[in-house]
């Protein structure tokens, strides 16, 4: 019975994505634009941050990082709280009406991708720091030439944790569905429209959009493999 | 002895656990599940008047609070032992077609349109005609949210754009595909008109700024049914409870509780009994 449901909703995806229904594709077209735009300032942030506490000592340094690593693990709801508590009309930015935009969802997912990608900058950085250091100084490099000599070292790591970052986003619903609000046209994504059509009772709109979920991830998580396949070679010896 | 006692402690605790299988020779006693509309849940009826339903019968209430739509979907799916939800015509089918034993009136309650104060389609000058209403909302083009989740009171909603002929799109219409809730949350933030039950709206009038602007149209009469599913859909359903669940609803003592149900707390019922 169940199986015959299942089996029904995958036939009917399959009829789904390949009409070129406009409202579907509109709605994969936003959840990746959201979530790209939200990696993409995530990772300015990220590669800044995490260079710059991996390579320097600093008073209360082992506080910042602790902080860095819980909130890799941020509730993507209690983003969304947190973030509409700001923006809403009674919130400190109220008059910007920011509430229920493609806008607010960016912003949310900023805040939950940014410490996964500084977090695993700065693991790296951390392990390679020293050495760099030493390079830098014997060619009479600063900080800032530092940084630039970690990031051109730490590629795969920063490309991991890009992929990460983008993964972790397009999969939430928490966040997207407070501040986005699921509106039809304007800020329904792929995860609002998986919840909503489950409340709704329509399987097969759920298993279709479920699908190009999953296919998104298992491309993300392929790149992020490809990059990582030979992560242990990456060391500043191994570099020519 | 001391091993036969723990041997009948951990044969009670088996006994004990998982769900009650639906043979005669076991007795009611275990849990139903109730597939039911966002507004009972939200408004806090259920939980004011399930706990007599489990005092007098031992019975446990799963409440799983949805859509109408996705209330009467569950129940064909054979996953509810028993629906309270409020879409006549689509209980009505969903009985012709054998998923439910019979349907029963409940209760009622009213739709509102709620809205900034500001008012700015001025639906406070329009007397009782929700029509009326809608049509000053589109040429004032103010913003409308639509529950567009397939429930009841979206059912509702499209019903009353089918009377006015007009078709319900564009800038102005916000088709949000939430729960009434969030619906009425989410006008309040964006200072737009929405329809939703009067129950809902009062059990949350402290924590949003939209007022009542349209009320007392016969056409916002709302109705509520329940149903108990047919149980030959599978060997899960506890059929018994349900028929326990839909005999105490109709009953008088129950009848009274939902008449009660808000008067202290609003000054008067939020769901009117009607059961026959």
């Amino acid at each position: 019975m169940i199986m015959v449901t299942i089996l029904e909703g995958f036939i009917e995806a399959f009829y789904l994505l390949a009409s070129f229904n406009k409202e579907i594709y509109s709605i994969i077209g936003l959840s990746i634009f959201v979530s790209l735009s939200a990696t993409i300032i995530s990772s300015v942030i990220g590669i800044l941050l995490g260079t710059l506490i991996g390579l320097t000592d600093f008073r209360f340094k082992k506080t910042i990082v602790k902080f860095v690593y819980s909130f890799m693990a941020l509730p993507p709801v209690v983003v969304g709280l947190f973030v509409m508590l700001i923006i809403s009309r009674r919130g400190p930015l109220g008059g910007y009406q920011l509430m229920f935009t493609p806008f607010a969802m960016i912003a949310a997912q900023t805040i939950l991708i940014t410490p996964i990608i500084t977090g695993i900058i700065y693991n790296q950085t951390k392990e390679y720091g020293n050495e760099i250091r030493e390079v830098s100084l014997v060619l009479g490099g600063n900080k800032i030439d530092q940084m630039i000599l970690v990031v051109s070292e730490l590629k795969r790591t920063i490309a991991i944790a890009i992929t990460t970052g983008f993964g972790r986003g397009i999969s939430e619903v928490g966040a997207v569905m407070i501040v986005g609000g699921n509106i039809k046209g304007h800020t329904r994504v792929m995860t609002t429209f998986i919840a909503m059509n489950n409340s709704m009772g329509n399987y097969s709109e759920s298993i279709a959009m479920g699908m190009v979920l999953i296919g998104i991830a298992i491309l993300t998580n392929t790149i992020i493999l490809r990059i990582s396949g030979d992560v242990n070679e990456n060391s500043v010896k191994s570099s020519k | 002895m001391k091993k036969y006692l723990i041997l009948l402690v951990l044969v009670s605790l088996l006994v004990g656990c998982g769900r009650p299988s639906t043979s005669p020779s076991t007795d009611v006693k275990g849990e139903i599940i109730l597939t039911t509309t966002t507004s009972t849940e939200n408004s806090g009826l259920l939980d004011a008047i399930l706990g007599d339903f489990t005092e007098k019968t031992g019975i446990e209430v799963k409440v799983v609070a949805v859509g109408s739509g996705k209330a009467l979907q569950m129940g064909m799916d054979g996953e509810a032992d028993v629906l309270l939800v409020h879409a006549k015509a689509s209980e009505e089918a969903f009985v012709a077609d054998g998923h439910g034993l019979e349907r029963f009136d409940v209760m009622y309650n009213d739709f509102i349109i709620i809205g900034p104060d500001s008012d700015p389609a001025k639906l406070k000058d329009i007397e009782a005609d929700v029509l009326k209403g809608f049509e000053a909302i589109i040429n004032s083009s103010s913003k409308f949210i639509s529950r567009g989740d397939d429930s009841g009171t979206h059912k509702q909603e499209l019903s009353l754009w089918k009377k006015l002929n007009v078709e319900a799109q564009g800038d102005f219409y916000i088709s949000a595909g939430r729960g009434m809730g969030d619906v009425i949350m989410m006008a309040d933030e964006l200072e737009a008109y929405t329809l939703t039950d009067r129950a809902t709206y009062l059990s949350m009038v402290d924590k949003v700024e939209s007022v009542i602007l349209l009320e007392g149209d016969s056409l916002l009469f709302n109705q509520y049914g329940v149903i108990a599913v047919n149980p030959n859909k599978n060997d899960k359903i506890n059929s018994e409870g349900a028929n326990l669940f839909v005999e105490w609803i109709l009953s008088d003592s129950t009848q009274e509780l939902i008449r009660e149900f808000g008067v202290d707390t609003f000054g008067q019922s939020l769901f009117i009994p009607n059961a026959k």
